[in-house]
């Protein structure tokens, strides 16, 4: 009885025997539309923001778009390029609806980029540049050949060179130095021990570089005068400059950074308390007192007489100031580190510099990667802020364009080329910082 | 039973001093400290033989001579008859000033633009980032010229405000107008002043008009109440605090109690004050009455704001991200409504992350005003670190001033966050 109905269920009802191929899904569920509802559309108050973003955006894109790019970029002086103007697009009707006028990047590029270098020079920042990019490379990807860090070591004295020019002798005795601290630590630990090593690494190059290098500059180029021909700091400017002091600042910073914090973590009360108040006293007042320190007073703390370069000045300052950032940095990194780091070391028998080289320092300084690059961001931002004390960084310089009858009252172009060039340099440091974290990113979470 | 004897009493060796890790110590301090003290005595003794070679002693009486200059903005009584230490106490009111402003709208902005960061919105979290980038990257000394540029030569001129058909028109109801010359806002007033000032009586007619002056005994009395009220509101909390701990029920009303207890002292004095508007006019060549916001004030101020709130807005992000997803989670199964998880759960986890680095944007805020040499806002740099150093030639001590100043404000503020920074800390074992 069951077997019968069961059967006659089965003729008269619609049994699928193969599955059916798997469908889109519907258009609201799916794809952009799907998106489109989640992320914009999600409730009353997201609809509200959403059509409130998508109308600021549409104005400002209005107003900004056509005058950029309409701009205008073969001309002599903002009047011609008024006049192009007018020419082109018709007289204006009542306010704004102007273009821009490009011309202004075109006439004064070697300014804004190079300053008042001489013209004929120009090679010599630029492979200077190339070196430095050279020369940080290997730092910056570990996948290069480590060979090429042979040129991260000379590149600070190469530059140096082709930047100011003048006696070859100069950088390379300056390095003499630094080999002569590196062979002491090396050579002189199994003859003195380590500490007396390690202070004498500090101490003869120090005296070296005071005492004897000025005469042995003379005298090595009486004997054999190479050079090339030498450039003032006052004819650098631009783009240059910025570039100039930021590079310095940051290679500068960085070891006296990393003493700082360690002096800050020291057990030792005076050292401590010397790098404690060093630190405190640099970050609480601003970078500008400084420069001007450095430009008002730095004089009166010289052995009377002796008068050093402004620029050399504004990088010492420039130095200290961001070592001292950088310090704190390395310190939170340091305190983040776990107390078993510190007793590990101690229990393989390193002596204090090896712990700190081979155990801890690496591990801080990752930790503290952000903010160091930051600290650079901030370091090369500020950099602007040597205009205060005479010197033509590109502000200094869009202030002198502007003082120029050619070009005065041009304000927007000069502003937004200048702060896109900022742009790119710092965006670019803080994403090649998170590529650097997710990269080190070792810990197991 | 064993002898103790005595160790053999070693006999102390030079060579300890460097191989005997309990002298070494010493011995590098001494070194240490021996070769700083000699930095510094040549630092010092360069700069004696320096100012006696030109003929300068060291002295601070400078301070007490006459200036001589004008400042265009002060909040305190200055004339060009003032001594060179009241410019540097006028220039000094204007930092704390333009960085007490920044602080707050920074802290707003920063606060804003971190939360709509994390918005489900993608368009208005995309809007978020620019602004964050944007600010961040690019020279704050740039943002101030720009600003400054942006009020000087966009803004209508005060005679386009004139005439029957106007080509600019003042904002909200007539009273602020906003001009190439500075932003012009309402002024508060008051007709029955302590100080004195009268509102001039009313003849045949012709409206009253107040004179207002600068009557400091007003202000002073507002500030004092205003003080004795966030006081009572604080302990009212504390009170409400404790019933709660001991009888588990909230006392009714508690917010609108510490909120009465702040705004209606203030209101009374207010009234009994005589407080009224003083509204800015255009008379003759320029507006008169109200309160004149210069440019140099409103570009620096809203740089900075600006410039600071792009950080400020990326540790309340990284504030509010640190907190885990289990948290707000949890308080929703314990039943807690979304507000209540906010402010009792989350907020309180992430204000921790948040404090810290919030402290040093502050004084990063606070040293950065010092740019104000930008756009000629006469702040302390500008008074006491420019003019006066210019004039008396004083270098070394208008520069140790100067830095003191800075110094000593970085410090309490510093010192003054890291109390609350304790008092919201996780409290561990």
């Amino acid at each position: 009885m069951s077997e019968l109905h069961s059967e006659t269920a089965l003729d008269s009802a619609y049994v699928r025997t193969e599955m059916l191929p798997e469908q889109a899904p519907p258009i609201t569920a799916a794809g952009p539309v799907r998106w489109v509802r989640d992320n914009l559309f999600s409730s009353i108050a997201n609809a509200i923001m959403t059509i409130l973003s998508l109308y600021v955006i549409y104005v400002v894109l209005a107003a900004i778009l056509p005058w950029v790019v309409y701009g205008i970029w073969d001309a002599g002086s903002l009047s011609e390029c008024r006049e192009i103007r007018e020419a082109r697009y018709g007289p204006l009707d009542g306010h704004g609806g102007g273009v821009a006028c490009w011309a202004v990047l075109v006439d004064r590029w070697d300014q804004l980029m190079f300053g008042f270098y001489p013209p004929e020079l120009y090679w010599r920042p630029i492979l200077a540049f190339l070196l430095f990019l050279g020369g940080i490379a290997p730092v910056l990807y570990d996948k290069l050949p480590r060979k090429m860090l042979i040129l991260t070591a000379a590149m600070p004295f190469i530059c140096f060179w082709l930047l100011w020019g003048g006696s070859i002798w100069a950088p390379v005795l300056v390095a003499a130095g630094f080999g002569i601290g590196w062979a002491i630590i090396k050579f002189g630990t199994r003859f003195v021990g380590a500490m007396t090593a390690t202070i004498l690494a500090f101490i003869v190059p120090i005296l070296f570089w005071v005492l004897l290098v000025g005469p042995l500059i003379d005298a090595f180029h009486s004997v054999a005068p190479i050079g090339i021909e030498s450039v003032q700091s006052r004819e650098f400017g631009g783009f240059l400059l910025a570039f100039v002091i930021g590079a310095s600042g940051i290679i500068l910073s960085m070891p006296l950074g990393i003493v700082l914090a360690l002096g800050r973590q020291s057990d030792l009360f005076i050292i401590n308390k010397f790098s404690v108040i060093f630190i405190e006293v640099i970050r609480g007042v601003p970078l500008i007192v400084w420069l001007f320190t450095a430009q008002l007073l730095l004089g009166y703390f010289l052995p009377p007489g002796s008068n050093f370069d402004l620029m050399v000045r504004v990088i010492i300052m420039v130095t200290l100031f961001s070592s001292a950032y950088i310090a704190e940095v390395i310190r939170g990194g340091l305190a983040a580190l776990p107390r078993g780091q510190y007793e590990g070391a101690d229990s393989l028998g390193l002596n204090y510099w090896q712990s700190m080289q081979l155990i801890i320092l690496p591990q801080a300084l990752k930790i503290s990667i952000p903010g160091i690059v930051s600290s650079f961001i901030g370091l090369f931002k500020d950099t602007t802020l040597v205009v205060f004390i005479g010197l033509f960084d590109p502000i200094g310089f869009s202030n002198a364009i502007r003082a120029d009858t050619d070009w005065n009252g041009i304000y927007w172009e000069l502003f937004i080329f200048i702060g896109l060039c900022f742009f790119i340099c710092c965006f670019s440091m803080s994403r090649y910082s998170q590529y650097l974290e997710r990269k080190l990113a070792t810990g197991h979470r | 039973m064993a002898t103790l004897s005595d160790p053999p009493a070693e006999s102390f060796r030079l060579s300890q001093l460097i191989y005997d890790t309990r002298y070494r110590s010493l011995t590098i301090q001494v070194i240490v400290f021996i070769l700083i003290m000699l930095g510094l005595w040549e630092l010092v003794s360069n700069a004696i033989q320096n100012l006696s070679a030109l003929g300068k002693d060291f002295d601070f009486s400078f301070l007490g001579n006459r200036a001589g200059y004008d400042i265009n903005q002060r909040l305190i009584e200055y004339s060009n008859d003032s001594t060179h230490g009241r410019a540097a106490v006028v220039g000094i009111l204007n930092t704390l000033l333009v960085a007490f402003l920044g602080c707050v709208t920074a802290t707003i902005l920063g606060v804003i633009a971190g939360v709509l960061r994390l918005s489900n919105n993608w368009i208005v979290g995309r809007l978020m980032t620019v602004y964050v980038e944007g600010f961040r990257n690019i020279p704050l000394l740039l943002w101030i010229i720009v600003i400054f540029a942006i009020m000087t030569e966009g803004m209508p001129q005060p005679r386009d405000f004139r005439g029957d058909e106007p080509e600019a028109s003042m904002i909200l109801g007539d009273s602020v107008a906003v001009t190439n010359r500075g932003v012009y806002i309402p002024n508060l007033v008051f007709t029955r002043s302590l100080g004195g000032n009268e509102m001039s009586e009313a003849a045949d007619g012709v409206e009253a008009a107040i004179v207002p002056s600068v009557s400091g005994a007003d202000w002073t009395l507002i500030l004092v109440v205003l003080a004795l009220g966030i006081a009572a509101s604080i302990f009212i909390g504390r009170w409400g605090a404790a019933k709660q701990e001991r009888t588990g029920v909230r006392p009714p009303g508690l917010f609108w109690m510490r909120a009465g207890a702040i705004v209606i002292p203030v209101a009374i004095v207010l009234i009994v004050l005589g407080a009224t508007l003083d509204y800015p006019e255009l008379t003759g060549f320029n507006f008169s009455g109200g309160v004149h916001l210069r440019n140099a004030l409103i570009a620096l101020w809203f740089a900075l704001s600006l410039y600071t709130g792009a950080f400020i807005a990326e540790i309340v992000r990284a504030g509010i991200l640190s907190v885990s997803k289990g948290q707000t989670e949890a308080s929703a199964a314990l039943g807690m409504r979304p507000s209540w998880t906010m402010n009792l759960v989350i907020l309180p986890q992430a204000l921790r992350v948040i404090i810290p680095p919030l402290i040093s944007q502050y004084l990063n805020l606070t040293k950065n005003s010092s740019l104000a040499l930008a756009v000629g806002y006469m702040d302390v740099r500008s008074t006491l670190g420019g003019i006066t150093i210019n004039q008396t030639g004083r270098e070394l001590e208008g520069m140790l001033l100067l830095g003191g100043f800075y110094l000593i404000t970085s410090l309490v503020i510093s010192a003054v966050m890291n109390v609350y920074n304790n008092s919201v800390k996780l409290q561990e074992r």
